[in-house]
């Protein structure tokens, strides 16, 4: 399949003048009542569903700040996703489903809201009950957030992606929050023959005028209803935030702490015992027959050998004895379906499938500069590897495991066992770590299928030699940029990104399905979909153009904390200070000049500022600094970096070192942040997936499967890695709307780095990580037996 | 099938198992105790660190066999009683820098960073940043700039 997508804009009829007045002064943070099209002061309608204790629920609806437009240069025309971004196609999707979002009350006070949204980190269960806890003016350690098991009623409005779940849930959240405190007022009104206005609500106990109180759980009950009806409510205007915007801890830190954070493979669910799978040589290679299926079966603690789809099975006491028996197994193993392909072959595909670029490479009016980048594989691999819980029974089945997309794993797991789909109980675990690996249900659908074959319930869980070489990775993707420029103007900025096909089987396709014809762009593919309501050029360069050209390979793909961003934005920021160069421009001071928008120069000059840009570095070190736009948010990175020989040719045993980031500085405006201090925890993760994409984590795919099988192999930012000296700033209020996190700090900080080496060295890379194409920095483990075997020398290496 | 016999977070155990089974296994398999995490099996995302005497291992690569009767096995779940408090400095420090993210390597993290800080102390010196290059624990949600400012303010708290 190749999939071509166009998108371009004109730049305005306009001459070569430049506007070199100073950027405009900050904007003044609007209020969310007078914002727009926003919620402020409106009405919306609350529901009251029957239940012993008081139940409510809220209806969607997406809301949208006008964009903002600063002028500066030849301007571009805004990008479509400048307008219209996944973010609002999937709060589109979202809308038509959420009057199903409740909260309960119950007896003792709290609050329950069961999150359809999957908890992998990203700190939604605490910035959701903030919400929650605002609005209903409880303390927030009386507001429990549960994950909602699958529930196919939801449709679109359980899907866990795009850094979207605070935009697509706020207004619905706050909206039953607040029937929720209406209808307690009014309820503690009637028990006392008060009017509701001569009450007040704080902490969870309402007040009269007269000094009465009742608590929330005393009115659960009076507050109940014995039939649905709706309620008209009003929302607390921002000055009125009491949580909202300040930084709280998270509300799991403590079971985080002290070990008793329940995650899947901590589950005790009867007779689930252990289970893993012996896995073939190359990705997706199939069993032809197992010479000694009984003999294995026969090994200390197992007891069952079970050839599936993926491999064969084992079952036993223990995951160690069930490791010695996946290596003992002596299987004939079928082709897989990229036998033949390696780093090298992928790439030569790509190049060959790179759409031509427009501008003329050369031209006699203006300056033209053209660079092409490659980025290798990544593994999007947490630390907790693939795992899911399964017991099948002839008649219905439940399933544990943390899952971003529950209702199509459900859907999926029903498929393959001939079970429909209301047998299939699908529960959603905490998740330790995604970065896109649990939008899929691969240990899901893989433990369904073992336990329905064995009979028996199992406790899957993948080694982490499979998690890299058999688990999903970022595809490898190619960068072509062109960019033409005269007499202080930008005229053209072109990309062609050319990737490996990212699966998009998740669940985006049934979204996209449902909301293509609604979609201000025609009948384009999921990927070229994607890629639109994603990628933007924020400068005002002329004439711009984004392509994306897949090619559609047999690799185990996903999105890794972002889908196209990250490589897209590198390239583009790598160019950005070339052009620069190329006008005799500071790289800081071009980009404020270029910049679109007030915003974007705000967060810039904040990072310039607080990064002190422009301070001498000794040789061999630079800064670097970069922007991005992305989730209705703004951000720019500057880091310091050091390239000097002492510092890159440290030894640290079974690990990558070279050029290290000395210094981190990121600022980010999200709009509206809910809880700064989990935000902060965001980007920070953000700076250190930059750093890593930047400098050392890649695979590297050889004759049909990566060669890494461990974290020393896979060289994840470690501590001799971080910077030292790491600040995020956290601007205020912008557009009164919450926009998206988690994915949020990759792309600026990646360029960064990506900008600071090149200055740092006088080299542009050109290939990502830098260490990619280096001498390999570990020895591979065999392929057959699949699992390196575990260590016994463990105490000598006590300290 | 033998019988192994250790303390573990102040109770003596004794499980019927093969000698060769890592202790992470019979941990987390059959004793139930699920703070220390798999990460790897190899002894390098470092999940598993747990202490024995004291002192920061991996049982993930230890054969129960290994482990005397007189060893103390300490894991997370057990880290408080050492000190004889609700909760130990490092998991005070690591609260009050709210460290955790998805929190899956935490616990390792900090029974790592308890054993590292005795290390350093033992030295007579305090923890400096190249002391804190070393630590190998992986943790990809990258909350490692927390993970440092936790350790300097749990050192002064021990």
């Amino acid at each position: 399949m190749r999939a071509r997508l166009r998108r371009g804009s004109q730049g305005a009829d306009q001459g070569p003048d430049v506007d070199l007045t100073p950027y405009p002064p900050p904007q003044v943070v609007p209020e969310l009542d007078a914002s727009p099209n926003g919620i402020g002061r409106r009405r919306f309608l609350g529901y009251v569903l029957a239940a012993p204790t008081l139940v409510v629920a809220a209806r969607l609806v997406a809301d949208d700040a006008a964009p903002q437009t600063a002028a500066a240069a030849i301007p571009s025309l805004p990008g479509l996703s400048d307008l219209y971004d996944l973010g609002d196609l999937q709060d589109l999707a979202a809308s038509a489903t959420s009057s199903l979002i409740s909260i309960t009350v119950n007896r003792d006070g709290t609050a329950a809201f069961a999150l359809p949204r999957a908890e992998v980190g990203q700190g939604i269960t605490t910035s959701i009950g903030m919400i929650i806890a605002d609005e209903m003016d409880l303390p927030l350690s009386d507001v429990i957030v549960t994950l909602a098991d699958a529930r196919p009623e939801l449709l679109f409005n359980q899907f866990t992606g795009g850094s979207n779940t605070t935009r697509s849930l706020y207004q619905a959240v706050r909206v039953a929050a607040a029937t929720a405190r209406a209808r307690l007022m009014t309820a503690a009104g009637a028990n006392w023959g008060l009017p509701v206005s001569s009450l007040t609500a704080k902490n969870g106990v309402i007040t009269s005028s007269t000094g009465a109180t009742a608590t929330y759980g005393s009115l659960a009950t009076p507050a109940a209803a014995t039939q649905a009806s709706s309620l008209s409510v009003q929302l607390k205007p921002t000055s009125a935030f009491t949580l909202i915007g300040t930084p709280q801890n998270r509300t799991d830190a403590l079971a985080s702490v002290t070990g008793t954070k329940v995650f899947t493979m901590d589950l005790e669910v009867p007779n689930a015992l252990p289970t893993m799978v012996c896995r073939p040589p190359t990705i997706n290679g199939t069993v032809e027959s197992v010479a000694n299926l009984a003999a294995v079966k026969s090994m200390p603690g197992i007891t069952d050998v079970m050839p599936i789809s993926t491999g064969v099975a084992v079952r036993g006491a223990t995951f160690g004895q069930c490791i010695d028996a996946v290596d003992a197994l002596s299987v004939t193993w079928g082709p897989g379906s990229e036998d033949k392909q390696s780093d090298a072959t992928v790439l030569a595909e790509l190049k060959n499938a790179e759409v031509p670029l427009l501008a003329p490479p050369l031209s006699l009016l203006a300056t033209t500069i053209e660079s092409e980048f490659t980025f290798y594989f990544r593994s999007n691999s947490p630390l907790e590897t693939n795992c899911a819980i399964a017991d099948v029974r002839p008649d219905r089945a439940e399933i544990w495991s943390s899952l971003k997309v529950p209702i199509l794993a459900q859907e999926n797991i029903a498929q393959k066992l001939g079970l429909p789909t209301d047998k299939v109980t699908v529960h959603v675990m905490l998740g330790g770590g995604s970065f896109g690996r649990h939008l899929f249900s691969d240990a899901a659908l893989e433990a369904a299928e073992i336990s329905q074959k064995i009979g028996k319930p199992v406790k899957l869980m993948w080694h982490r030699t499979d998690d890299f070489r058999h688990g999903r990775t970022h595809p490898m993707a190619t960068n072509r940029v062109r960019a033409s420029f005269v007499a202080g103007n930008v005229l053209s900025f072109e990309q062609r990104h050319t990737s490996v096909s990212t699966d998009f089987t998740h669940g985006f396709g049934e979204i996209l399905s449902s909301t293509l014809a609604e979609l201000p762009l025609g009948n384009l593919g999921y990927a070229e979909t994607i890629f639109e309501l994603t990628q933007n050029v924020p400068y005002n360069f002329g004439v711009t153009s984004q392509l994306l050209d897949e090619v559609d390979m047999g690799f185990h793909t996903g999105s890794m904390r972002n889908i196209y961003s990250p490589d897209v934005g590198t390239a583009q920021e790598l160019m950005v200070d070339q052009i620069a160069k190329g006008m005799s421009m500071d790289p800081y001071t071009f980009r404020r000049q270029f910049l679109k928008d007030a915003r974007s120069q705000a967060v810039l000059d904040k990072a310039a500022q607080v990064g002190n840009w422009g301070r001498t570095m000794a040789p061999g070190t630079a800064q670097g600094i970069a922007f991005h736009a992305e989730y209705k948010g703004v951000c720019a990175a500057l880091v310091e970096i050091d390239c000097t020989p002492a510092t890159v040719n440290r030894t640290v045993a079974n690990a990558a070192t070279g050029p290290r980031v000395t210094k981190a500085v990121f600022v980010v405006d999200v709009g509206l942040p809910i809880n700064p201090r989990g935000l902060e925890a965001q980007m920070m993760g953000g700076i250190m997936d930059g750093i890593a994409q930047a400098l050392t984590s890649s695979l590297h795919f050889e004759n049909g499967l990566p060669l890494e099988g461990s974290w020393d192999n896979y060289f994840y930012t470690r501590q001799w890695n971080v910077p030292p000296d790491v600040e995020i700033i956290v601007m205020p209020p912008t557009t009164g709307q919450p926009g998206g996190a988690g994915e949020f700090g990759v792309a600026a900080s990646m360029a960064a780095v990506a900008c600071a080496y090149t200055r740092a060295t006088g080299t542009m890379p050109t290939s990502f990580p830098i260490n990619h194409n280096g001498p390999l920095g570990f020895t591979p483990t065999p392929v057959i037996p699949p699992l390196p075997e575990s260590p016994t020398d463990g105490l000598s290496n006590a300290f | 099938m033998p019988t192994q016999t250790f303390k573990v977070n102040g109770q003596t155990v004794s499980v019927d198992v093969e000698d060769d089974v890592r202790l992470l296994w019979v941990l987390r398999d059959l004793l139930g105790i699920h703070g220390p995490k798999y990460g790897c099996g190899l002894e390098v995302c470092r999940a598993c660190t747990s202490h024995i005497n004291g002192r920061a291992f991996n049982p993930c690569s230890v054969p129960v066999s290994d482990i005397q009767p007189t060893d103390e096995i300490t894991t997370i779940e057990g880290l408080p009683a050492t000190v004889g408090k609700p909760m130990h400095p490092m998991q005070e420090a690591w609260l009050s820098f709210d460290v955790a993210q998805c929190g899956y390597c935490q616990p390792g993290q900090i029974m790592a960073a308890v054993a590292l800080v005795k290390e350093v102390e033992a030295e007579g010196r305090t923890i400096t940043d190249a002391d804190l290059d070393t630590i190998r624990n992986i943790c990809r949600c990258g909350t490692y700039p927390r993970i440092r400012q936790a350790i300097v303010a749990g050192e002064q708290g021990m």
